[in-house]
């Protein structure tokens, strides 16, 4: 039973320490832009096969570097959920009538705002540097895509919450995931050109699909089709919901 | 109806059992003691009954609702102050009770009504629009008791509500607590392992002692109960006679002649007292002086358990232990 006002109620909550917890904010920007001005100024000149020459390394490289904003803050959300555990407050949530996958919800949808926030900056940050944007549809085409992005990367920081109960566990485990699917997810460079068996992995990270479908949207380069990216995100999303609130429901959460 | 009704209720972790085979009662708005050393089973009971921890076996019935098929009924009637703190310290006092009311589905109109007067009932009115993180312990505390009250909880649980809180905070809590029975009928369970607080605000108290209750009445039936009144006289004449006399009487427990003194151990010494001088008179005996003392909870805890409830709480030994049972018990 989903309860619209429990979701909108911890969105509020996630939404008002967001805007009050200015550092975070750059905290969470800084790597990815990092990324962006070093590698992507950097090889801003190297030409790479697979890669058509209209396109060049930087528009390439800008719909990764969001895939890698949305990976890495949406991850992380789990963290607010082990601060919750050790600060408390996750019992008061707990011990309130709201159904246990309206808790999960009403998670995700604020971490996944928080997440798209960060990855508009990154955006807009990218478009000073010389980023040609599409036109306006294409960009709040591709908002749903960091949507589902997010959706999936923060159900695994919810699942691995619910299952650990300190900040050190919790983010060398986080680290030892992220990594491996940001890199193995072609944010950087085209995955044809990883040797196949490492290709191979790199059709399981949901990343790989993702950044594709980004791509697709924004600079009109893409590996796969748009509607298959699509479909790909769109079920592991569902099912990820459905695995946290299984696990929520499962963990005690004391 | 009872507000609660426990039977058996059991919960073990492993080989550990730390609530076993638990069963009790509490009427609508009564106040409920939970007394008993840290590490007694207290809090794990609590969890329990407020659906946070699974019991392992027995059963139990909150508000009307059974605890195994209806949890989501129960959560909306119940309201909990955890022993440990449960605030979010990001959020002003303000939101954190915002956020709790709408948690319990609060309209917007009596949300505002009903924040503004839990605020006043703690006395934080002037603190709402500040960070919790600025809050002291005693605010906190009380913060944490307003949100318990803001949905009018037909049933709440208290968990150790004053623990390490000065003695000033503490008496003030206990008046909130007090009110709050008395004004809106609620009824109240609080754990606690102060023998003066249980002794202060409890209608009824349990007295648990590793995960059993040894022990379940009124504060002053406990008392009387366990070991009945204590009066000494001091007697003018044949002290041999009034013994004897005094020593036949169905509510007399023990008399111990000590020179001119004469102690009785006896129940109900408000009613009996009368019969004492009738008895000396009729014989002839004198008593120059008289004077009572009342056991404590703590003699009633101290006869029940072997040990004061301070001793095990103090020794360093028992302290690791008790860590490591609290360890066990997350």
């Amino acid at each position: 039973m989903i309860q619209a006002r429990v979701i909108y109620v911890l969105w509020r909550r996630e939404m008002i320490k967001y805007f009050r917890v200015r550092s975070r904010i750059a905290g969470a920007i800084g790597m990815p832009a990092f990324m962006l001005i070093f590698q992507g100024m950097g090889f801003r000149k190297v030409e790479f096969p697979g890669l058509p020459a209209s396109i060049g390394y930087f528009q390439y490289l800008v719909p990764g570097i969001i895939g890698m904003t949305l990976l890495f803050t949406a991850a992380y959300a789990g963290m607010s959920v082990i601060m919750d555990k050790q600060f408390g407050f996750l019992k008061e949530v707990m011990v309130t009538p709201a159904s246990r996958i309206s808790i999960v919800l009403g998670m995700i949808s604020g971490s996944a705002t928080t997440s798209i926030i960060q990855a508009l900056i990154i955006m807009l940050m990218s478009v000073l540097l010389g980023f040609r944007l599409p036109l306006i549809h294409a960009v709040l085409f591709s908002i749903v895509i960091m949507a589902l992005i997010s959706m999936i990367f923060i159900n695994i920081g919810l699942i691995l919450s619910s299952l650990l109960k300190d900040f050190h566990g919790f983010s060398t485990v986080i680290n030892f995931i992220a990594f491996p699917l940001f890199l193995l997810s072609g944010a950087l460079f085209p995955v044809s050109n990883l040797p196949a068996p490492i290709r191979i992995l790199s059709y399981f990270d949901p990343l790989t699909y993702g950044v594709d479908a980004l791509r697709g949207i924004l600079i009109g380069h893409c590996e796969f089709s748009i509607v298959m990216n699509i479909s790909i995100l769109l079920t592991l999303s569902v099912l990820m919901v459905c695995a946290s609130s299984y696990f929520f429901r499962k963990a005690e959460m004391i | 109806m009872s507000a609660i009704i426990v039977k058996e209720l059991t919960k073990k972790f492993g080989e550990f059992t730390a609530v076993d085979s638990v069963s009790f009662s509490v009427e609508p708005g009564e106040l409920f003691g939970l007394l008993g050393p840290n590490g007694a089973g207290k809090t794990t009971i609590i969890n329990m009954l407020t659906t946070l921890l699974l019991p392992t076996s027995g059963e139990a019935e909150i508000a009307g609702y059974d605890l195994g098929r209806d949890p989501d009924s129960i959560r909306t009637n119940i309201g909990i102050i955890f022993q440990d703190p449960s605030l979010d310290i990001g959020l002003t006092g303000r939101e954190n009770l915002e956020f709790h009311a709408m948690m319990y589905n609060i309209s917007s109109n009596e949300r505002k009504k009903r924040i503004q007067e839990v605020f006043d009932v703690v006395g934080l009115t002037d603190k709402a629009e500040i960070l919790v993180e600025n809050y002291s312990g005693g605010m906190k505390r009380r913060l944490e008791i307003a949100r318990g009250l803001i949905h009018y909880p037909k049933v709440l649980f208290l968990d150790e509500p004053t623990l390490g809180l000065d003695a000033q905070t503490r008496r003030s809590i206990w008046e909130y607590i007090r009110n709050l029975n008395r004004n809106y009928g609620t009824c109240v369970i609080l754990t606690t392992h102060y023998m003066e607080e249980a002794d202060f605000l409890c209608d009824r108290i349990a007295i648990i002692d590793h995960g059993k209750i040894i022990a379940l009445d009124t504060p002053s039936g406990l008392k009387s109960r366990l070991l009945g009144d204590c009066v000494s006289l001091t007697i003018e004449g044949r002290i041999d006679l009034i013994a004897t006399a005094l020593g036949e009487k169905e509510w007399v427990r023990e008399v111990i002649p000590d020179g001119k003194t004469l102690d009785l151990i006896l129940s109900d010494y408000e009613k009996n007292i009368p019969e004492i001088f009738q008895t000396a008179s009729n014989l002839g005996v004198g008593i120059s002086s008289i004077n009572f003392s009342k056991p404590s909870l703590e003699d009633v805890f101290i006869r029940l358990t072997g040990s004061t409830i301070r001793e095990q709480e103090g020794s360093r030994k028992s302290v690791r232990q008790e860590r490591m049972r609290r360890r066990m018990l997350r």
